[in-house]
Protein backbone atom coordinates (compact mmCIF):
# COMPACT_ATOMS: atom_id res chain seq x y z
CA UNK A 1 0.00 0.00 0.00
CA UNK A 2 2.60 2.62 1.00
CA UNK A 3 4.76 2.43 -2.11
CA UNK A 4 1.51 2.63 -4.21
CA UNK A 5 0.41 5.09 -2.25
CA UNK A 6 3.48 7.16 -1.98
CA UNK A 7 3.70 6.72 -6.19
CA UNK A 8 -0.07 8.32 -6.14
CA UNK A 9 0.40 11.45 -4.59
CA UNK A 10 -1.22 10.16 -1.03
CA UNK A 11 0.14 10.22 2.14
CA UNK A 12 0.86 6.66 4.10
CA UNK A 13 -2.73 6.72 5.61
CA UNK A 14 -5.04 8.14 3.21
CA UNK A 15 -7.86 6.43 4.03
CA UNK A 16 -10.78 6.71 6.60
CA UNK A 17 -10.86 9.61 9.08
CA UNK A 18 -6.94 9.76 9.71
CA UNK A 19 -7.21 8.66 13.67
CA UNK A 20 -4.81 6.11 14.58
CA UNK A 21 -5.58 3.49 16.62
CA UNK A 22 -5.37 3.34 20.12
CA UNK A 23 -3.26 0.08 21.38
CA UNK A 24 -5.61 -0.57 24.08
CA UNK A 25 -8.58 -0.27 21.36
CA UNK A 26 -9.09 -4.12 19.80
CA UNK A 27 -9.94 -4.28 16.51
CA UNK A 28 -13.55 -6.21 16.23
CA UNK A 29 -13.31 -9.60 14.13
CA UNK A 30 -14.36 -8.59 10.52
CA UNK A 31 -17.36 -10.20 9.35
CA UNK A 32 -17.82 -11.63 5.98
CA UNK A 33 -18.52 -8.43 4.24
CA UNK A 34 -16.38 -6.59 6.10
CA UNK A 35 -13.30 -9.52 4.45
CA UNK A 36 -14.89 -8.88 1.49
CA UNK A 37 -14.87 -5.28 1.40
CA UNK A 38 -11.16 -5.48 2.71
CA UNK A 39 -10.62 -8.10 -0.20
CA UNK A 40 -11.65 -5.71 -2.87
CA UNK A 41 -9.85 -2.61 -1.24
CA UNK A 42 -6.39 -4.70 -1.73
CA UNK A 43 -7.32 -5.66 -5.43
CA UNK A 44 -8.36 -1.54 -5.66
CA UNK A 45 -5.04 -0.16 -4.35
CA UNK A 46 -3.07 -2.33 -6.29
CA UNK A 47 -5.04 -1.58 -9.54
CA UNK A 48 -4.39 2.27 -8.72
CA UNK A 49 -1.44 3.07 -11.50
CA UNK A 50 1.21 5.50 -10.56
CA UNK A 51 0.74 8.76 -10.82
CA UNK A 52 2.21 9.93 -13.87
CA UNK A 53 0.88 13.17 -16.12
CA UNK A 54 2.32 12.04 -19.00
CA UNK A 55 0.06 9.52 -19.32
CA UNK A 56 -2.15 11.73 -20.96
CA UNK A 57 -2.24 11.10 -24.37
CA UNK A 58 -3.27 14.38 -26.97
CA UNK A 59 -3.63 12.39 -29.93
CA UNK A 60 -5.68 9.71 -27.97
CA UNK A 61 -8.09 12.70 -27.28
CA UNK A 62 -8.10 14.47 -30.26
CA UNK A 63 -9.15 10.78 -31.57
CA UNK A 64 -11.81 10.58 -29.31
CA UNK A 65 -13.64 14.29 -29.99
CA UNK A 66 -15.75 13.06 -32.83
CA UNK A 67 -17.22 9.85 -30.70
CA UNK A 68 -17.17 12.33 -27.59
CA UNK A 69 -18.96 15.18 -29.86
CA UNK A 70 -21.47 12.72 -30.62
CA UNK A 71 -22.71 11.60 -27.34
CA UNK A 72 -22.04 15.01 -26.10
CA UNK A 73 -24.65 16.92 -28.89
CA UNK A 74 -26.88 14.22 -30.00
CA UNK A 75 -27.43 12.38 -26.77
CA UNK A 76 -26.78 14.66 -23.44
CA UNK A 77 -27.99 17.63 -26.08
CA UNK A 78 -24.87 19.29 -24.15
CA UNK A 79 -24.68 23.18 -24.02
CA UNK A 80 -21.42 24.85 -22.65
CA UNK A 81 -21.24 28.50 -21.57
CA UNK A 82 -18.80 30.99 -20.75
CA UNK A 83 -15.51 28.84 -21.61
CA UNK A 84 -14.36 32.64 -22.52
CA UNK A 85 -13.99 32.83 -18.81
CA UNK A 86 -10.94 30.38 -18.29
CA UNK A 87 -7.71 32.03 -18.30
CA UNK A 88 -6.23 31.24 -22.23
CA UNK A 89 -2.78 30.12 -20.41
CA UNK A 90 -1.32 29.12 -17.21
CA UNK A 91 -2.74 27.02 -13.89
CA UNK A 92 -6.03 27.18 -12.71
CA UNK A 93 -8.25 24.95 -10.89
CA UNK A 94 -11.62 24.01 -12.92
CA UNK A 95 -14.22 23.34 -9.83
CA UNK A 96 -17.36 21.47 -10.53
CA UNK A 97 -20.32 20.58 -9.12
CA UNK A 98 -20.45 16.55 -9.92
CA UNK A 99 -23.94 15.02 -10.79
CA UNK A 100 -24.83 11.64 -12.92
CA UNK A 101 -23.63 8.81 -10.30
CA UNK A 102 -20.39 6.87 -11.25
CA UNK A 103 -21.35 7.75 -15.20
CA UNK A 104 -20.89 11.66 -15.24
CA UNK A 105 -22.12 13.07 -18.10
CA UNK A 106 -21.40 16.57 -16.77
CA UNK A 107 -17.08 15.27 -17.14
CA UNK A 108 -17.99 14.32 -20.78
CA UNK A 109 -19.53 17.02 -22.37
CA UNK A 110 -17.05 19.60 -20.34
CA UNK A 111 -13.82 17.64 -21.62
CA UNK A 112 -15.20 17.73 -25.04
CA UNK A 113 -15.85 21.29 -24.63
CA UNK A 114 -12.61 22.28 -22.99
CA UNK A 115 -10.37 20.15 -25.16
CA UNK A 116 -11.73 21.24 -28.76
CA UNK A 117 -12.09 25.25 -26.80
CA UNK A 118 -8.55 25.28 -26.31
CA UNK A 119 -6.87 22.64 -28.25
CA UNK A 120 -5.90 18.95 -27.19
CA UNK A 121 -2.26 20.28 -26.30
CA UNK A 122 -3.40 22.08 -23.79
CA UNK A 123 -2.67 20.20 -20.64
CA UNK A 124 -5.86 19.41 -18.50
CA UNK A 125 -6.21 16.84 -15.66
CA UNK A 126 -9.34 15.52 -13.93
CA UNK A 127 -9.00 14.41 -10.48
CA UNK A 128 -10.84 11.10 -9.84
CA UNK A 129 -11.97 8.95 -6.77
CA UNK A 130 -9.37 5.61 -6.41
CA UNK A 131 -12.02 3.45 -7.51
CA UNK A 132 -12.76 5.06 -10.88
CA UNK A 133 -8.75 4.93 -11.73
CA UNK A 134 -8.62 0.89 -10.82
CA UNK A 135 -11.97 -0.27 -12.26
CA UNK A 136 -11.02 -2.78 -15.11
CA UNK A 137 -11.94 -1.12 -18.35
CA UNK A 138 -11.54 2.27 -17.05
CA UNK A 139 -7.69 2.87 -17.52
CA UNK A 140 -8.51 4.85 -21.07
CA UNK A 141 -9.57 7.88 -18.77
CA UNK A 142 -5.56 8.15 -18.06
CA UNK A 143 -5.36 8.81 -21.64
CA UNK A 144 -7.63 11.88 -20.94
CA UNK A 145 -5.63 13.25 -18.28
CA UNK A 146 -7.28 11.51 -15.21
CA UNK A 147 -5.21 11.41 -11.83
CA UNK A 148 -6.10 9.96 -8.69
CA UNK A 149 -8.09 12.50 -6.63
CA UNK A 150 -4.93 13.67 -4.16
CA UNK A 151 -3.06 16.93 -3.05
CA UNK A 152 -0.11 15.54 -3.98
CA UNK A 153 -1.60 14.94 -7.87
CA UNK A 154 -3.09 18.34 -8.09
CA UNK A 155 -0.09 19.62 -6.68
CA UNK A 156 2.30 18.25 -9.64
CA UNK A 157 -0.72 19.11 -12.33
CA UNK A 158 -1.15 22.80 -11.24
CA UNK A 159 3.00 23.28 -11.13
CA UNK A 160 3.09 21.21 -14.61
CA UNK A 161 1.15 24.74 -15.92
CA UNK A 162 -2.02 22.44 -16.36
CA UNK A 163 -5.62 23.49 -15.83
CA UNK A 164 -7.12 20.78 -13.46
CA UNK A 165 -10.64 19.97 -12.74
CA UNK A 166 -11.88 18.99 -9.30
CA UNK A 167 -15.27 18.17 -8.01
CA UNK A 168 -14.95 18.58 -4.04
CA UNK A 169 -17.81 17.24 -3.95
CA UNK A 170 -16.88 13.77 -5.13
CA UNK A 171 -19.01 10.57 -4.35
CA UNK A 172 -21.09 12.23 -1.57
CA UNK A 173 -22.38 14.95 -4.34
CA UNK A 174 -22.38 12.65 -7.26
CA UNK A 175 -24.41 10.38 -6.15
CA UNK A 176 -27.01 12.62 -3.94
CA UNK A 177 -31.55 12.24 -4.39
CA UNK A 178 -32.13 13.42 -7.32
CA UNK A 179 -35.00 16.12 -6.08
CA UNK A 180 -31.68 17.73 -4.67
CA UNK A 181 -29.99 17.91 -8.31
CA UNK A 182 -30.36 21.82 -8.21
CA UNK A 183 -28.21 21.76 -5.21
CA UNK A 184 -24.21 22.77 -4.67
CA UNK A 185 -22.70 19.95 -1.91
CA UNK A 186 -19.46 19.96 -1.00
CA UNK A 187 -20.02 18.47 2.04
CA UNK A 188 -17.65 20.99 3.92
CA UNK A 189 -14.63 19.97 1.66
CA UNK A 190 -12.05 22.81 1.43
CA UNK A 191 -9.25 21.29 0.20
CA UNK A 192 -9.49 22.92 -3.41
CA UNK A 193 -9.31 26.36 -1.41
CA UNK A 194 -6.56 25.41 -0.12
CA UNK A 195 -4.83 24.56 -3.32
CA UNK A 196 -6.10 28.08 -5.01
CA UNK A 197 -3.90 29.65 -2.15
CA UNK A 198 -1.03 27.45 -1.60
CA UNK A 199 -0.41 27.75 -5.89
CA UNK A 200 -1.69 31.06 -6.15
CA UNK A 201 -4.08 29.97 -9.29
CA UNK A 202 -7.48 31.04 -10.25
CA UNK A 203 -10.70 29.12 -9.74
CA UNK A 204 -13.16 29.30 -12.53
CA UNK A 205 -16.01 27.97 -10.92
CA UNK A 206 -17.94 24.89 -13.15
CA UNK A 207 -22.00 25.08 -12.91
CA UNK A 208 -23.41 21.67 -14.04
CA UNK A 209 -27.02 20.94 -14.26
CA UNK A 210 -29.23 17.53 -15.53
CA UNK A 211 -26.80 15.07 -14.53
CA UNK A 212 -28.77 14.44 -11.88
CA UNK A 213 -32.08 13.11 -13.95
CA UNK A 214 -30.13 10.47 -15.76
CA UNK A 215 -31.42 8.16 -12.95
CA UNK A 216 -33.57 8.57 -9.97
CA UNK A 217 -31.38 8.66 -7.12
CA UNK A 218 -33.05 7.70 -4.25
CA UNK A 219 -29.77 7.95 -1.49
CA UNK A 220 -26.45 8.02 -0.95
CA UNK A 221 -26.62 5.03 1.13
CA UNK A 222 -23.66 6.41 3.71
CA UNK A 223 -25.11 3.61 6.69
CA UNK A 224 -24.75 1.13 4.31
CA UNK A 225 -21.18 1.86 3.59
CA UNK A 226 -19.93 2.14 7.18
CA UNK A 227 -21.50 -0.73 8.38
CA UNK A 228 -19.57 -2.96 5.43
CA UNK A 229 -16.66 -0.56 6.46
CA UNK A 230 -16.28 0.54 2.82
CA UNK A 231 -15.11 4.70 4.21
CA UNK A 232 -12.23 3.41 5.79
CA UNK A 233 -11.59 0.84 3.05
CA UNK A 234 -12.08 2.31 -0.14
CA UNK A 235 -12.57 5.85 0.83
CA UNK A 236 -16.57 5.28 -0.30
CA UNK A 237 -18.54 7.05 1.93
CA UNK A 238 -21.15 6.18 -0.13
CA UNK A 239 -23.04 3.03 -1.34
CA UNK A 240 -25.70 4.91 -3.86
CA UNK A 241 -29.12 3.56 -4.11
CA UNK A 242 -31.06 4.43 -7.11
CA UNK A 243 -33.53 3.38 -9.94
CA UNK A 244 -31.67 3.19 -13.28
CA UNK A 245 -31.66 1.34 -16.50
CA UNK A 246 -31.03 -1.36 -17.41
CA UNK A 247 -30.93 -2.82 -13.25
CA UNK A 248 -33.99 -1.51 -12.04
CA UNK A 249 -33.09 -1.14 -8.16
CA UNK A 250 -29.10 -0.11 -8.42
CA UNK A 251 -26.92 -0.47 -5.81
CA UNK A 252 -23.53 0.70 -5.24
CA UNK A 253 -23.64 1.69 -8.97
CA UNK A 254 -20.27 -0.17 -9.61
CA UNK A 255 -21.60 -1.69 -12.61
CA UNK A 256 -22.63 1.63 -13.92
CA UNK A 257 -25.93 2.06 -15.59
CA UNK A 258 -27.78 3.37 -18.68
CA UNK A 259 -27.80 7.22 -18.18
CA UNK A 260 -30.71 8.70 -20.00
CA UNK A 261 -30.68 10.90 -22.02
CA UNK A 262 -31.39 14.56 -19.66
CA UNK A 263 -29.82 17.62 -20.97
CA UNK A 264 -26.47 18.24 -19.95
CA UNK A 265 -26.17 22.29 -19.22
CA UNK A 266 -22.74 23.68 -18.14
CA UNK A 267 -21.88 27.53 -17.19
CA UNK A 268 -17.80 27.91 -16.51
CA UNK A 269 -18.66 31.49 -14.48
CA UNK A 270 -15.57 34.25 -14.18
CA UNK A 271 -12.09 33.50 -12.51
CA UNK A 272 -12.00 34.04 -8.91
CA UNK A 273 -8.54 35.29 -7.27
CA UNK A 274 -8.88 34.92 -3.97
CA UNK A 275 -6.11 36.87 -3.39
CA UNK A 276 -7.85 40.10 -5.24
CA UNK A 277 -10.90 39.06 -3.25
CA UNK A 278 -10.10 38.34 -0.03
CA UNK A 279 -6.78 40.22 0.17
CA UNK A 280 -3.26 38.93 0.73
CA UNK A 281 -4.49 36.34 3.33
CA UNK A 282 -7.90 35.10 2.35
CA UNK A 283 -9.75 33.20 5.13
CA UNK A 284 -10.21 29.67 3.80
CA UNK A 285 -14.04 29.60 5.28
CA UNK A 286 -15.12 32.85 3.89
CA UNK A 287 -13.44 32.14 0.35
CA UNK A 288 -15.02 28.47 0.71
CA UNK A 289 -18.70 30.27 1.61
CA UNK A 290 -17.97 32.45 -1.44
CA UNK A 291 -17.35 29.86 -4.08
CA UNK A 292 -20.47 27.92 -2.93
CA UNK A 293 -22.53 30.65 -2.92
CA UNK A 294 -21.42 32.07 -6.47
CA UNK A 295 -22.28 28.53 -7.72
CA UNK A 296 -25.42 27.83 -5.85
CA UNK A 297 -26.56 30.98 -7.75
CA UNK A 298 -25.86 29.89 -10.50
CA UNK A 299 -27.20 26.67 -10.31
CA UNK A 300 -30.69 28.29 -9.23
CA UNK A 301 -30.76 30.18 -12.13
CA UNK A 302 -30.01 27.16 -14.74
CA UNK A 303 -32.75 25.32 -12.56
CA UNK A 304 -35.45 27.99 -13.41
CA UNK A 305 -34.27 27.65 -17.18
CA UNK A 306 -35.09 24.25 -17.32
CA UNK A 307 -38.79 23.25 -18.10
CA UNK A 308 -39.08 19.79 -17.33
CA UNK A 309 -36.45 17.22 -16.00
CA UNK A 310 -34.64 15.15 -18.58
CA UNK A 311 -35.98 17.07 -21.74
CA UNK A 312 -34.79 20.33 -19.95
CA UNK B 1 -16.15 15.46 -44.96
CA UNK B 2 -16.66 18.42 -47.49
CA UNK B 3 -19.04 20.70 -47.57
CA UNK B 4 -19.46 23.79 -49.98
CA UNK B 5 -21.78 26.62 -50.43
CA UNK B 6 -21.88 29.12 -53.34
CA UNK B 7 -23.42 32.46 -54.02
CA UNK B 8 -24.03 35.51 -56.57
CA UNK B 9 -22.73 39.14 -55.06
CA UNK B 10 -23.48 42.23 -57.23
CA UNK B 11 -20.00 43.38 -56.79
CA UNK B 12 -16.61 43.48 -58.65
CA UNK B 13 -14.21 40.73 -57.51
CA UNK B 14 -12.29 43.50 -55.49
CA UNK B 15 -14.96 44.46 -53.38
CA UNK B 16 -15.88 41.39 -52.43
CA UNK B 17 -11.96 40.36 -51.89
CA UNK B 18 -11.42 43.20 -49.67
CA UNK B 19 -14.42 41.69 -46.95
CA UNK B 20 -12.64 37.70 -47.11
CA UNK B 21 -8.98 38.87 -46.63
CA UNK B 22 -9.93 41.35 -43.43
CA UNK B 23 -10.10 38.89 -40.14
CA UNK B 24 -12.00 42.01 -38.54
CA UNK B 25 -15.40 41.16 -40.42
CA UNK B 26 -15.34 37.98 -40.41
CA UNK B 27 -17.21 37.46 -36.97
CA UNK B 28 -19.53 39.97 -38.39
CA UNK B 29 -20.68 37.66 -41.72
CA UNK B 30 -19.40 33.75 -40.86
CA UNK B 31 -22.35 32.14 -38.94
CA UNK B 32 -21.79 30.03 -36.30
CA UNK B 33 -17.87 31.70 -36.01
CA UNK B 34 -17.13 32.49 -32.23
CA UNK B 35 -13.95 33.13 -33.49
CA UNK B 36 -11.63 34.36 -36.11
CA UNK B 37 -8.70 36.30 -34.05
CA UNK B 38 -5.11 37.13 -35.59
CA UNK B 39 -2.52 34.35 -34.28
CA UNK B 40 0.42 36.10 -35.60
CA UNK B 41 2.30 39.42 -36.33
CA UNK B 42 0.52 39.14 -40.15
CA UNK B 43 -3.07 39.82 -39.73
CA UNK B 44 -3.63 39.02 -43.50
CA UNK B 45 -1.57 37.53 -46.54
CA UNK B 46 0.16 34.43 -47.18
CA UNK B 47 1.24 32.61 -44.01
CA UNK B 48 -1.29 34.70 -41.80
CA UNK B 49 -2.69 32.58 -38.75
CA UNK B 50 -5.40 32.68 -36.85
CA UNK B 51 -7.51 31.05 -34.09
CA UNK B 52 -10.73 29.77 -35.19
CA UNK B 53 -14.14 28.19 -33.54
CA UNK B 54 -16.94 27.23 -34.89
CA UNK B 55 -19.57 26.16 -32.95
CA UNK B 56 -21.47 22.91 -34.10
CA UNK B 57 -23.54 21.13 -31.92
CA UNK B 58 -22.45 20.85 -28.48
CA UNK B 59 -18.79 22.37 -28.91
CA UNK B 60 -16.77 25.10 -30.43
CA UNK B 61 -14.58 23.22 -32.69
CA UNK B 62 -11.52 24.70 -34.49
CA UNK B 63 -7.87 25.40 -33.92
CA UNK B 64 -5.38 27.25 -34.96
CA UNK B 65 -5.28 27.37 -39.36
CA UNK B 66 -3.13 29.67 -41.76
CA UNK B 67 -3.27 30.61 -44.67
CA UNK B 68 -1.77 28.62 -47.32
CA UNK B 69 -3.03 29.93 -50.65
CA UNK B 70 -3.54 33.64 -51.82
CA UNK B 71 -4.07 34.43 -55.15
CA UNK B 72 -5.75 37.61 -55.67
CA UNK B 73 -8.83 38.40 -56.03
CA UNK B 74 -9.06 34.69 -56.81
CA UNK B 75 -8.35 32.05 -54.19
CA UNK B 76 -7.35 32.57 -50.74
CA UNK B 77 -7.24 28.77 -48.81
CA UNK B 78 -6.28 27.49 -45.16
CA UNK B 79 -5.32 24.64 -43.61
CA UNK B 80 -5.14 23.47 -39.75
CA UNK B 81 -2.31 23.65 -37.65
CA UNK B 82 -3.52 22.18 -34.51
CA UNK B 83 -6.99 21.39 -33.47
CA UNK B 84 -9.74 19.40 -35.76
CA UNK B 85 -8.41 18.67 -39.67
CA UNK B 86 -9.70 21.06 -41.53
CA UNK B 87 -9.10 23.06 -45.25
CA UNK B 88 -10.74 25.90 -46.13
CA UNK B 89 -11.05 28.11 -49.25
CA UNK B 90 -12.86 31.11 -51.10
CA UNK B 91 -12.46 31.04 -54.72
CA UNK B 92 -14.05 34.29 -56.14
CA UNK B 93 -14.77 34.20 -60.00
CA UNK B 94 -16.63 36.90 -62.47
CA UNK B 95 -20.11 36.11 -62.21
CA UNK B 96 -22.67 35.63 -64.63
CA UNK B 97 -23.49 39.47 -65.11
CA UNK B 98 -20.17 40.77 -66.10
CA UNK B 99 -17.36 41.84 -64.05
CA UNK B 100 -19.79 43.64 -61.90
CA UNK B 101 -20.74 40.64 -60.21
CA UNK B 102 -18.71 37.97 -58.47
CA UNK B 103 -19.49 34.47 -58.10
CA UNK B 104 -18.33 33.13 -54.76
CA UNK B 105 -17.72 29.52 -53.77
CA UNK B 106 -16.67 29.13 -50.00
CA UNK B 107 -16.02 25.31 -48.98
CA UNK B 108 -14.60 23.47 -45.99
CA UNK B 109 -13.39 20.29 -45.41
CA UNK B 110 -12.73 19.08 -41.92
CA UNK B 111 -12.39 15.61 -39.99
CA UNK B 112 -10.13 14.14 -37.81
CA UNK B 113 -7.45 11.68 -38.71
CA UNK B 114 -7.60 8.37 -37.30
CA UNK B 115 -11.23 8.43 -35.31
CA UNK B 116 -12.06 5.66 -37.39
CA UNK B 117 -16.09 4.83 -38.04
CA UNK B 118 -17.61 7.19 -35.41
CA UNK B 119 -15.72 9.60 -36.79
CA UNK B 120 -16.92 9.83 -39.86
CA UNK B 121 -20.64 9.24 -38.61
CA UNK B 122 -19.62 12.69 -36.35
CA UNK B 123 -18.75 14.54 -39.98
CA UNK B 124 -22.10 13.35 -41.46
CA UNK B 125 -24.34 14.42 -38.78
CA UNK B 126 -22.10 17.39 -38.21
CA UNK B 127 -22.59 17.89 -42.48
CA UNK B 128 -25.71 19.71 -42.44
CA UNK B 129 -24.77 22.40 -39.67
CA UNK B 130 -21.59 22.96 -41.23
CA UNK B 131 -23.51 23.65 -44.58
CA UNK B 132 -26.11 25.74 -43.03
CA UNK B 133 -23.31 27.94 -41.37
CA UNK B 134 -21.99 28.49 -45.06
CA UNK B 135 -25.17 29.00 -46.66
CA UNK B 136 -25.72 31.98 -44.26
CA UNK B 137 -22.23 32.85 -43.92
CA UNK B 138 -22.33 33.61 -47.73
CA UNK B 139 -25.90 35.34 -47.74
CA UNK B 140 -24.59 37.86 -44.87
CA UNK B 141 -21.28 38.04 -46.87
CA UNK B 142 -23.68 39.34 -49.57
CA UNK B 143 -25.37 41.33 -47.95
CA UNK B 144 -22.64 43.84 -46.34
CA UNK B 145 -20.85 43.68 -49.51
CA UNK B 146 -24.03 44.79 -51.49
CA UNK B 147 -24.53 47.38 -48.73
CA UNK B 148 -21.09 48.78 -48.68
CA UNK B 149 -21.27 49.20 -52.47
CA UNK B 150 -24.50 50.88 -52.30
CA UNK B 151 -22.78 53.62 -49.72
CA UNK B 152 -19.75 53.59 -51.47
CA UNK B 153 -22.04 54.66 -54.75
CA UNK B 154 -23.87 57.14 -52.33
CA UNK B 155 -21.04 58.49 -51.36
CA UNK B 156 -19.55 58.89 -54.29
CA UNK B 157 -22.51 60.31 -56.06
CA UNK B 158 -22.78 63.15 -52.94
CA UNK B 159 -19.08 63.81 -53.63
CA UNK B 160 -19.63 64.50 -56.90
CA UNK B 161 -22.39 66.92 -56.72
CA UNK B 162 -20.76 68.59 -53.73
CA UNK B 163 -17.58 69.08 -55.84
CA UNK B 164 -19.70 70.11 -59.22
CA UNK B 165 -21.80 72.61 -56.90
CA UNK B 166 -18.48 73.93 -55.12
CA UNK B 167 -17.27 74.19 -58.77
CA UNK B 168 -20.26 76.29 -59.63
CA UNK B 169 -19.97 78.56 -57.36
CA UNK B 170 -16.53 79.35 -57.58
CA UNK B 171 -17.00 79.93 -61.10
CA UNK B 172 -19.71 82.69 -60.63
CA UNK B 173 -22.00 80.97 -62.57
CA UNK B 174 -26.09 80.26 -61.15
CA UNK B 175 -26.83 77.41 -59.41
CA UNK B 176 -29.03 75.07 -61.98
CA UNK B 177 -31.72 72.68 -60.10
CA UNK B 178 -33.76 70.08 -61.68
CA UNK B 179 -36.80 72.14 -64.02
CA UNK B 180 -34.90 75.01 -63.74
Amino acid sequence: MGATATRNGHSENPVGDGRLRRDDESPSPPSLPGRLARALAGQVTRRIPPADLDERDPDYIRESLPRLWLLSSLYFRGEVRGLGNIPEHGPVLLVGNHSGGNLTPDTTVFTLAFSAYFGVERPFYQLAHNLVLSWPGLGFLRKFGTVAASPGNAEKALRSGAAVLVYPGGDHEVHRPSWESDRVDFAGRRGFIRLALEHDVPIVPIVAIGGQETALFLSRGEGLSRLLGLDRLLRLKVLPISLAAPWGLNVGDFLGHLPLPAKITLEALPAIRLRDEFGPDPDVDEAYDYVVRVMQETLDALAEERRLPIIG
Amino acid sequence: MRVQAQIEIAAPRAAVWEFVIDPERYLHFMAGMTRWEVACDRATGLGARYRTLMRVGSAEIGGLVEVVEWDDECDLAWSSVTGVDQRGRWRLRTGAYGPESTRVELRLAYGVAGSGVLGWLAEVVAAPTVRGHLRRSLQQLKRQVEHEQLRRQAAARRSGGVSASSASRSSGSPRRTNGS
